[in-house]
């Protein structure tokens, strides 16, 4: 599924050849932006709110250990399976021995990253078990068979003329309907039918209290309740950094996490799951999928903090115009480029170069991850081990030995300002990747270090 | 060694020193008005707010909106007729044909619109979610500041399963057109009760 043959700046050269429909994406995104702007300023104490969900995680991140076992505890007293998962495989295959001693072939599954990360559809429907997924953007992603490119919308890089073609094809739609209410209707419908009749249901976990054993799952179309509450069988699958530590911490979450996200004062649904109903049975999956590993990392463990608001996403001006599939992971935007080199830092060494490091992305967080500092980190790591790509490694070698000889920083300097005023075809051409989308500027007459020399006296007195 | 032991011992290894959990004393909402702040913000999510006198003012503006020979269920047999009292052992899908479910809410919050339904007050946990259009009754003296009182009077609380709803089922996935009805309800409404 996803495209790891290409790097970010190839799959956002490809997702840039439409300017119109990146401009779009960058104003719908910014829109998001704004609107989480207006529904942070309403709350007067907004800051400390920030503040106090970065320590409560601090702490949970300090105390993980006891934790897990206190929840799993009270998991088990509600009468509540617990599995452990190492990594991808276990947890897929945790899931498939569950449905099968039911002998279910049919799942509903709501949004769950964590189950993208691990390709459980994949997996399952390997093995002849059938999965839907009942978040309508998943929905429109899984028809298209493609991953999500967002954490919270997943096909915000589709128009709505390209989702009434993916309705038409799959799901027998008249040809060029494209309202986003009839396609909303027509997917509740088609949709209601396989949530009365699936027995199994899958979620994943917004935030998971040790303290009383429920974990609490956040939507707004009401899809994991509806799979949950008609399910035989209800599984959920959770990163073992979902933790928090007493149950009121979710006021100070549930407060901040919609209105970083959309803007909304709270997710339409806040469901809190304790006890299986009468004749149900419940199953949560704990998995770690270098979760452990990125702990005991410290210029990084803070990235686990994350709430997965994907409000770093909406601010990011990279993100917004390379599309979130370009950073050829699950989890996008600059969330996922400190994320994802954990997990496999060859394959995604590229992802923390994917930034500006504007700062912006760490400004919005609500728990105040230093998402820009880690990025720049990041880059250092990735260089030390010999993951950048060759281009970067000569462009920095060539800039250091450039930068500590000021013979040959002058120079060059002088080389290239000629070249500007006086050939600057030989920059303003497909070679020179800077001239991508940029015009290349005119050159300046002299350097700040020919002025100097010009301007001041030996004894550093200003001429007059 | 087991997976379980094998992610706690490296939990356990490579979690940092000890950092205290910050105090949240300070948090507390401070509005007098506070009826009408909820009826502000749930009404900017897209819900309706009426404030009534009891139930049977309930029962009358309800049948103005729907038609009575729809199945209309309730867990409060007060609400009277035509109203269904649902039955908490019936099979959940069985509910699929429901076009207007009431029931009462514990509690709601006015920063954020929300209604605190634990279980017993949905009837069966499907309720709220598998209904066309969902009503929900709120004594006025049961309106908290935010979410932080809320959790302070739910406490651990008695139930399997509970849940804030605040508005009716929505997306905006296409193109972030806001569309109402995305699984759940297409409307929701809040009847305020100012009197017992």
């Amino acid at each position: 599924m996803e495209k790891a043959t290409k790097d970010h700046a190839a799959l956002a050269e490809a997702f840039n050849q439409d300017e119109e429909h990146v401009n779009w994406h960058d104003g719908a995104l910014w829109w998001i932006r704004q609107k989480r702007d207006i529904a942070a300023k309403n709350i007067p104490e907004w800051e400390q709110l920030r503040e106090t969900a970065s320590r409560i995680k601090s702490n949970v991140l300090s105390n993980l250990h006891d934790y897990l076992l206190e929840f799993e505890a009270n998991l088990t007293k509600n009468g509540v399976t617990v599995h452990w998962a190492a990594d991808a495989e276990e947890h897929n295959r945790i899931v498939y021995s569950i449905l099968k001693a039911k002998e279910i072939t049919q799942m509903i599954k709501s949004k769950s990253m964590l189950t993208e990360e691990c390709h459980l559809n994949e997996y399952l429907i390997e093995r002849g078990i059938d999965v839907i997924n009942s978040d309508l953007g998943e929905y429109i992603q899984q028809l298209d068979n493609e991953p999500p490119s967002h954490i919270v919308l997943p096909c915000i890089h589709k128009r709505k003329e390209e989702i009434g073609e993916i309705f038409h094809e799959h799901l027998g739609t008249e040809k060029g309907v494209s309202d986003p209410t009839t396609l909303t209707r027509f997917a509740r419908w088609h949709l209601r039918d396989a949530f009365i009749s699936r027995r199994a249901a899958l979620t994943g976990v917004n935030f998971a209290v040790a303290e009383t054993g429920e974990y609490v799952v956040c939507t707004n179309e009401g899809n994991a309740d509806m799979g949950a509450h008609l399910s035989d069988i209800q599984i959920a699958s959770m990163g073992i950094e979902k933790i928090i530590p007493k149950k009121e911490h979710l006021g100070v979450f549930l407060r901040l996490l919609a209105r970083s996200a959309t803007g909304q004062p709270i997710t339409i649904y806040s469901s809190h799951f304790k006890k299986p109903r009468p004749g149900q049975e419940m199953h949560l999956v704990l998995v770690d999928l270098g979760r452990s590993r990125q702990l005991g990392r410290p210029d990084f463990r803070d990235s686990l903090k994350c709430i997965k608001c994907g409000a770093c996403m909406n601010t990011c001006p990279v993100y917004r115009k390379s599309g979130g599939l370009s950073y050829h992971n699950t989890i996008s935007g600059p969330i996922g480029a400190i994320l994802a080199p954990n997990l496999d830092m060859k394959r995604h060494a590229d992802l923390p170069f994917a930034s500006t490091l504007c700062g912006s992305c760490s400004n919005v967080c609500p728990v105040k991850i230093n998402i820009h500092d880690q990025l720049y980190q990041w880059r250092q790591v990735i260089v030390q081990e010999g993951y950048a790509a060759n281009t970067k490694v000569l462009g920095m070698k060539a800039m250091a030995w450039t930068l500590s000889s000021p013979g040959s920083y002058s120079t060059i300097g002088r080389a290239g300002r000629w070249v500007l005023n006086n050939i600057p075809f030989a920059v303003n051409n497909k070679f020179n990747p800077w001239y991508k989308q940029r015009e290349m500027p005119d050159g300046p007459k002299e350097s700040f270090g020919e002025w100097y020399a010009k301007n001041q006296g030996d004894n550093g007195s200003e001429k007059v | 060694m087991s997976t379980r032991e094998s992610i706690l011992a490296a939990v356990l290894k490579n979690q940092p020193p000890a950092s205290p959990l910050p105090d949240l004393s300070f948090l507390k909402g401070n509005r007098p008005d506070i009826v009408s702040t909820y009826q502000a913000v749930f009404t900017s999510i897209g819900g309706s707010v009426f404030v009534v006198d009891d139930l049977a003012a309930v029962n009358a503006r309800l049948l103005e909106n729907f038609d009575s020979t729809k199945r209309l269920v309730t867990t409060l047999p007060d609400l009277g007729e035509p109203f269904e009292v649902l039955s908490k052992t019936a099979d959940p899908r069985t509910f699929n044909d429901v076009e207007l479910a009431v029931i009462e809410a514990q509690l709601a919050v006015a920063e954020n619109g929300a209604v605190w339904l634990p279980e017993q007050r949905m009837g069966q946990r499907i309720i709220p979610y598998i209904c066309q259009h969902l009503a929900v009754v709120v004594r006025a003296e049961t309106i908290v500041p935010t979410l932080h009182e809320a959790y302070a009077q739910i406490g651990v609380g008695d139930y399997g399963f509970g849940a804030f709803i605040g508005g009716p089922s929505k997306t905006a996935d296409i193109e972030q057109a806001l569309v109402m009805g995305a699984h759940g309800p297409i409307t929701m409404s809040v009847f305020i009760l100012t009197t017992n």
